[in-house]
């Protein structure tokens, strides 16, 4: 008995040590937030990989220079195509509690899901003010828009529709890089009785394999004709969609044998070690190239749009926007107005490897490859990803994500389309 | 204290006096500090059960809340559903083999150790028993680099013509088709399995040495003296004896294989075609990732079920058991 009520006294002091430990938590933070709160700017991304985390502090030291008396945050959560980071968003988005501003793609990964969840500010006073209407081009604008509002800034452009060889392999082979699929397949073979694996192909996660089959899509179709599969103006038994699938079926003949167990740098690696001799992949592949792994550009690697897409820019963008019931959206606003400038886009993509989403930025200071991309950006018609969610919903992808993943193995065709129009059900 | 007082008294009245209480005291200071951990268990587990229940019955796979209810449709759409039917599969192939290896060699082991067979038994015991202190991602990790089909053990299989594609393999073996999918064994399970053998067989040991250590000699000697040999021994008598620690690990580890989700997220993913998937991964890629919580909160459910098929029956012997 008595041992226990010593337990219980401890027991108690310890609770009550406790609490008061919470309660001077409380009234600390309170203390804090009293005063800093309202000036704390805190930004939200998934960037905290090598280059792309460069390009975010450039960003974010700029912001500080300009604005000394604005604390920032850096929220960054790790994590792959940001699918952690989503999940925190989500949460925090949905308790009411949004990060001052967050990092979102462009297209329906925005509008279906927090523009229509009615989360998010219009931005259209902003892009007034700084005279953006007419330097970010229209499409992209667009992309970004519900119903003649404006609902984020984008900070970058990354093109998807790459493939990317090596040159090593292409000379010493005679070969050039193909520009439609008659000519891949052609390529392919002869690579293949050479004993060099055609194709590098990582889907370990299938977001890599829904890539290359949204650029096969865009080839088949078009941009107008593609653009219209995700309004449900375009069925996906549609006969180029099931040439399409096809195609994809006829070019997983030509990948490495260990695909599922490897990840898009480590399939970019088998071409870069010149394992493999062609990859499809965004370009983001020629930062990993450049930073990770110290090749040349058009000396190690070159580049072509995947074939038959030329004219066409499959866009990723990185976007910015202003949730709803933040308690400082004017901090926010002048955080976002560095971000759409000249300036804050010059210092973030250089290090980051993609391209300004403005068309006057400074040329000089990208690469070889940047500069072509830039080119083809401004003259090339605009196509939204759907792999990367700028297309159509999250829920959408998770649905053709999983047929990819079943279709990468069995490879029939008659089910892939089955499924595809299933999930279409849900657009 | 209180026994040499009741022995002078030695009346039943004082004794229900001193009985009530001490009951009454103990059972205020019993409700003072269970009640916080109470309230917060009910509402953290049991009330999130019942939102779960009742989100997974509603139409809410958006991003935006939608509780118009819509029956069983989430469920439903499941058993329909190719990636869940392979995740069912998965799970079974998974738990048996799981639960066999884990068992077997767990004995096997503690057999050898209670042998004596083996000397510096601490030693040996440490070894089996430090992967438990690892958490299931990180050994997913390191099975994925040892299984990884162009390094780790197998640049020495490749040296006597072996070339294993572990948990890249998509075939399946002893397959026949029902519905959407082929039953049998998925190959690139069996890497997932042994990593967590390997983690979970220091667990099972220890609890089967306890055992063999709690059986007493004479028992043996018995056995012995009426001519057993030592395979009889251990066949007839002593694992017989151990049938309450075998029931406890099965349980333990049933209800580890069938809510699994770290070591597979982390090792191999769903895997092509889905050979390697689970509820867990399917749940969390479906909730958070393609927003469809009915559909995630419904996957939730019938893994809580699955669970409670073996926790239940558990949960009702030993009740009795104590009664």
């Amino acid at each position: 008995m008595k041992k226990f009520r010593m337990l219980f006294v401890i027991l108690f002091v310890f609770s009550v040590f406790l609490t008061a430990c919470n309660n001077s938590d409380e009234s600390s933070g309170t203390d804090d937030s009293g005063e800093e709160t309202s000036s704390k700017l805190e930004i939200f991304s998934w960037w905290t990989g090598a280059g792309e985390e460069d390009g975010l502090l450039a960003l974010i030291e700029l912001f500080e220079d300009k604005y000394p008396d604005i604390e920032v945050e850096n929220a960054a959560v790790a994590g792959g195509a940001g699918t952690n980071a989503k999940a925190v968003l989500a949460s925090r988005m949905q308790g009411n509690d949004p990060p001052s501003t967050f990092q979102v793609h462009g297209g329906e990964e925005l509008n279906a899901s927090w523009v229509a969840a009615g989360k998010m500010e219009p931005l259209n006073d902003l892009y007034e003010q700084e005279g953006w209407n007419d330097k970010f081009p229209q499409d992209l604008i667009d992309m970004v828009s519900v119903d003649g509002n404006i609902y984020s800034v984008p900070v970058n452009i990354h093109r998807s529709n790459v493939l990317w060889y090596n040159k090593k392999i292409f000379e010493e082979n005679g070969l050039s890089a193909p520009t439609t699929f008659d000519e891949f397949f052609d390529v392919a073979d002869q690579l293949k009785e050479k004993g060099i694996t055609p194709l590098a192909l990582g889907d370990k996660e299938p977001w890599t394999a829904t890539h290359v089959f949204e650029n096969i899509l865009l080839a088949k179709l078009g941009p107008e004709d593609y653009g219209k599969l995700w309004t449900g103006e375009l069925s996906f038994t549609d006969s180029k969609v099931v040439e399409a699938a096809e195609i994809f079926a006829k070019m997983l003949g030509y990948i490495n044998d260990d695909h599922s167990s490897r990840n898009w740098q480590d399939a970019s690696q088998l071409v870069a070690n010149g394992e493999a001799a062609m990859n499809i992949m965004g370009d983001w592949a020629k930062g990993y190239f450049v930073n990770d792994l110290q090749l040349k550009v058009n000396e190690d690697f070159g580049y072509v749009p995947t074939p038959e897409t030329d004219g066409y820019f499959m866009v990723v963008t990185d976007t910015f926007g202003l949730p709803k019931g933040v308690e400082n959206p004017d901090d926010v606003k002048k955080f976002l107005s560095v971000l759409g400038s000249v300036e804050g886009q010059d210092a973030f993509n250089p290090l980051k490897g993609s391209i300004p989403a403005r068309i006057d930025a400074d040329k000089s200071k990208y690469d070889e490859y940047g500069q072509d991309a830039m080119a083809d950006f401004s003259s090339s018609t605009l196509a939204p990803s759907l792999a990367h969610g700028s297309a159509a919903p999250e829920g959408f992808l998770t649905r053709v994500n999983q047929a990819i993943n079943i279709f990468v193995t069995q490879l029939d065709v008659d089910q892939f389309i089955d499924s595809l129009e299933t999930a279409a059900q849900d657009l | 204290m209180e026994p040499e007082k009741r022995s002078i008294l030695g009346t039943e009245p004082v004794l229900k006096v001193k009985k009530r209480k001490k009951f009454t005291k103990d059972q205020w200071m019993a409700i003072l500090f269970l009640s916080p951990s109470i309230i917060i268990l009910g509402i953290f587990v049991y009330g999130f059960i019942g939102w779960t229940g009742y989100v997974s019955l509603s139409n809410w796979n958006t991003i935006v809340p939608d509780f118009s209810f819509v029956g069983l449709k989430n469920y439903l759409y499941l058993f329909t559903d190719f990636r869940f039917q392979a995740d069912l599969r998965n799970t079974l192939a998974f738990t048996i083999l799981f639960i066999g290896l884990v068992i077997f060699l767990g004995l096997g082991l503690g057999i050898l150790l209670d042998q004596k067979m083996v000397r510096g038994e601490s030693i040996f015991r440490n070894i089996f028993f430090f992967p438990m202190a690892l958490s299931f991602v990180v050994t997913g990790v390191v099975w994925q680099w040892l299984l990884n089909p162009s390094t780790g053990v197998n640049l020495f299989l490749e040296k006597i013509g072996l070339e294993p594609k572990w948990y890249t393999d998509t075939t399946i073996l002893a397959s026949f088709q029902w519905g959407k999918i082929e039953f049998g064994l998925p190959v690139a399970i069996v890497a997932v399995v042994i990593a967590a053998v390997w983690q979970m067989t220091g667990f099972s040991l220890a609890m089967y040495l306890a055992g063999l250590r709690g059986i007493p000699d004479e028992l043996r000697e018995a056995a012995r003296m009426d001519g057993c040999t030592e395979f009889q021994l251990y066949w007839k008598v002593i694992i017989p004896l151990l049938k309450p620690i075998t029931m406890s690990v099965v349980i333990m580890m049933a209800h580890i294989s069938l809510k699994i989700f770290d070591l597979v997220y982390a090792m191999t993913g769903p895997g092509a075609n889905f050979v390697t998937d689970v509820p867990g991964v399917y749940m969390f890629e479906t909730t958070f990732r393609g927003n469809y919580y009915a559909n995630g909160a419904a996957i939730a459910i019938i893994m809580l079920l699955s669970v409670a098929i073996f926790i239940i029956p558990y949960l009702w012997s030993s009740r009795r058991g104590n009664a």
